[in-house]
């Protein structure tokens, strides 16, 4: 019957029709460009019954806002992160600023009797700074991300490692420690929790209410695209790196006061769980796609499964093994996603 | 247009083939100078217990860089070696400790093959599955290590559990030579192997053109996929090895410290060697040297009386460094040779 195969015609405006139009797969159609956040928004709840289900304790409310204060530095890290993968790069040497910003601070405060207030903010530069040489050599140089910041990794890390050896530094002033314990004066709401949403909501208005998040994506998409529209394309890289060094120093400043120590081993390879949620949160590993709402739940989603597997007793080095198995699917599932939304949309 | 376009690229590849000897012919000269240097500080550098130091240090080293040499010319990388040789070196470990008499080069056979088998995952990742390179093998990274937790239930294999016969490789060499060990030789082997590999056969040759450039390398019928496949599943297998090669070594296997971090030696070393970041070059004898050249410095900082914590900033530095040198003589070749 010829009327029931698909016969192409040209709409006055040149397009091809098909008819009979294709069946689509529909979810709402404003919701389709953020199906990877919806599904981050499915899996949150899976994980909570899991982790309900797994242990009584788990869904505790007190509890269980008391725990994300344990994986707060990597939440907020996974801010800058996005960022960094949304732009098309890469950053392996956060957590390595981390340590590095932790140990000068801790150097500076106890073995040179610099007040908190004056090292503080000296930590926060030095996040800064570290994490803008990172840009500027990709940018001006136009190495690739992934060396640099390898190089760097070894490099920061190494450097907090010479200056504090196998020490831990822990005299702080009282203030200073236990910022996890500070809760919103009548509630069991951290302090940390709300830290890291006020930075969300700031960072998320950055990336999609200005120009500069434009130029972001834009970077993410096509470079060359963006140099020849005009964009100050080395400066935005630099731009990015720095915001993210800065981020990495601000969890630097709130491990320190959480474990009431600096060691130069903090941290250690926590830029795996911080790629991974971003990943997970439909951030596009290739650049170009990617949202801080995204991000946000799937930060929680991997320190609710952390916090659940914690809560099962499985060993760390085990939940080592479950994290680095969810960043390749979390891949995997985004390929998988792209593609199917592609053919249909 | 297309004569001078020609020439061009004709110029550039003896160019850089020149370039490549230039850089060998530096490393040779600052191993010299680094030598001459720690010598005239401290003359015990030279005595024969430091050669052997160094000699002990690089195999292990050299095994594995081989096979990273060849994942990052074909534009990858590969982070997860370190892990791998932790989990050969403790499962065979473990082969041995509950068998005693076990046939030590069955257990090599057996290490080959489970790097090999750990190397194809990453490979069938990146080949077919189309996962860039640094996530995939930062995430086997973290599964391997954790394997290597599970399965060893966090336990070290001790010296006395270790075969004396394996112990010995890295004590005596070829015809009972105490300075020479057969480590040394094997790295050796492994480093003739993989200069033939990459001169004479097909895929050898694949694996430059596909790190020239990988487009034009599809369109030239090149297999891009299996070609990364079996570059991975190698650099598996040569950390399957080097996981042997560290329980010899060393005469334990922990699931917390073998191989922990080893990726970045590796990847120091091979960078030092001349290995281009961008991909497309990078030679055996290169990489050779460039291993000898940092373990020539690994020993040198400990005669000096350097800290160990040293070690890790130093390796970011020769890293950094490299890179940005490599970058910068590359781009002024660029102009000379487009006439800018």
């Amino acid at each position: 019957m010829p009327s029931e195969r698909p016969v192409e015609t040209a709409s006055p405006e040149g397009k091809i029709d098909r008819w009979p139009p294709p069946r689509r797969w529909r979810l709402d159609g404003r919701l389709r460009p953020f199906l990877p956040e919806v599904v981050d928004v499915v899996l949150l709840f899976l994980a909570f019954m899991v982790g309900a289900s797994l242990s009584p304790y788990f869904l505790d409310v007190p509890f269980l806002l008391d725990s994300t204060t344990l994986y707060i530095e990597a939440a907020i890290m996974a801010l800058g992160m996005t960022f960094v993968i949304i732009s098309g790069n890469i950053d392996l040497s956060v957590a390595s600023i981390l340590a590095l910003v932790a140990t000068l601070m801790a150097v500076l405060h106890v073995e040179l009797n610099v007040p908190m207030e004056v090292a503080i903010p000296i930590a926060l530069i030095l996040g800064t700074l570290l994490g803008a040489l990172n840009g500027w050599l990709i940018a001006r140089l136009r190495l690739p991300a992934l060396a640099v910041t390898l190089a760097t990794l070894a490099l920061y890390r190494g450097l907090a490692q010479i200056l504090l050896g196998d020490h831990s530094l822990s005299q702080f002033p009282q203030w200073f420690v236990g910022i996890d314990r500070v809760t919103v004066p009548g509630t069991p709401i951290p302090i940390v929790l709300i830290m890291f949403f006020v930075l969300a909501i700031v960072l998320g208005l950055l990336l999609h209410k200005t120009v500069f998040g434009r130029w972001v994506y834009t970077l993410g998409t096509s470079e060359e695209a963006a140099r020849y529209s005009g964009i100050p394309v080395n400066r935005v890289k630099v731009a990015i790196f720095a915001l993210n060094g800065l981020l990495a120093a601000i969890a630097g400043l709130i491990m320190v006061s959480r474990l009431a120590v600096a060691r130069y081993d903090h941290a250690r390879g926590l830029e795996l769980d911080v790629i991974t949620a971003v990943v997970l949160g439909g951030t596009s590993i290739y650049g170009g796609r990617g949202t801080i709402f995204g991000s946000t739940i799937a930060v929680f989603l991997v320190g609710f499964l952390r916090t659940g597997l914690g809560v099962a007793n499985v060993k760390a080095e085990s939940q080592l093994a479950v994290v680095g198995t969810l960043l390749i699917i979390a891949v995997i599932a985004s390929n998988v996603i792209a593609r199917f939304s592609r053919l249909r949309g | 247009m297309t004569v001078s376009n020609l020439r061009g690229s004709q110029q550039s590849s003896t160019l850089a083939v020149r370039l490549a000897r230039i850089r060998e012919a530096a490393i040779v000269a600052l191993l010299f100078i680094i030598i001459a240097a720690v010598t005239a500080i401290d003359p015990r550098f030279l005595s024969s217990f430091n050669i052997r130091s160094i000699l002990l240090w690089v195999p292990l080293l050299t095994v594995v860089a081989m096979g990273e040499m060849m994942v990052i010319i074909i534009r990858g990388i590969d982070v997860s070696v370190g892990a791998i040789l932790g989990f050969a070196g403790i499962v065979v470990g473990m082969i041995f400790r509950d068998n005693p008499g076990f046939n030590i080069y069955l257990g090599t056979l057996l290490g080959i093959l489970i790097g090999a088998a750990l190397g194809a995952i990453n490979g069938v990742l990146i080949a077919w599955v189309k996962i860039p390179p640094v996530i995939t093998t930062l995430g086997t990274l973290s599964v391997y290590r954790g394997f290597v937790f599970i399965v060893s239930d966090g336990r070290q294999i001790d010296p006395n559990h270790i075969p004396t016969e394996l112990i010995r490789w890295s004590q005596r060499g070829p015809f009972g030579s105490q300075l020479i060990p057969w480590v040394v030789v094997i790295a050796l082997a492994v480093a003739a192997l993989a200069y033939l590999f990459l001169r004479y056969t097909k895929t050898g040759r694949n694996v430059y053109a596909l790190g020239s450039n990988p487009d034009a390398a599809a369109l030239r019928g090149i297999p891009v996929s299996r070609t990364q496949f079996i570059v991975y599943t190698t650099t598996g297998a040569l950390a399957g090895l080097a996981g042997i090669l560290y329980a010899s070594r060393y005469g334990f296997v922990n699931p917390g410290e073998t191989g922990v971090g080893f990726e970045l030696t590796v990847i120091a070393a091979v960078v030092l060697g001349g290995t281009n970041v961008f991909g497309g070059s990078g030679s055996v004898i290169g990489t050779v040297l460039g291993c000898l050249l940092l373990g020539t410095i690994n020993v040198a900082l400990a005669v000096l009386g350097v800290a160990a914590t040293w070690q890790l900033a130093i390796y970011g530095i020769v890293i950094l460094l490299t890179v940005i040198v490599d970058a910068i003589i590359q781009r002024q070749i660029r102009r000379l040779i487009t006439g800018e």
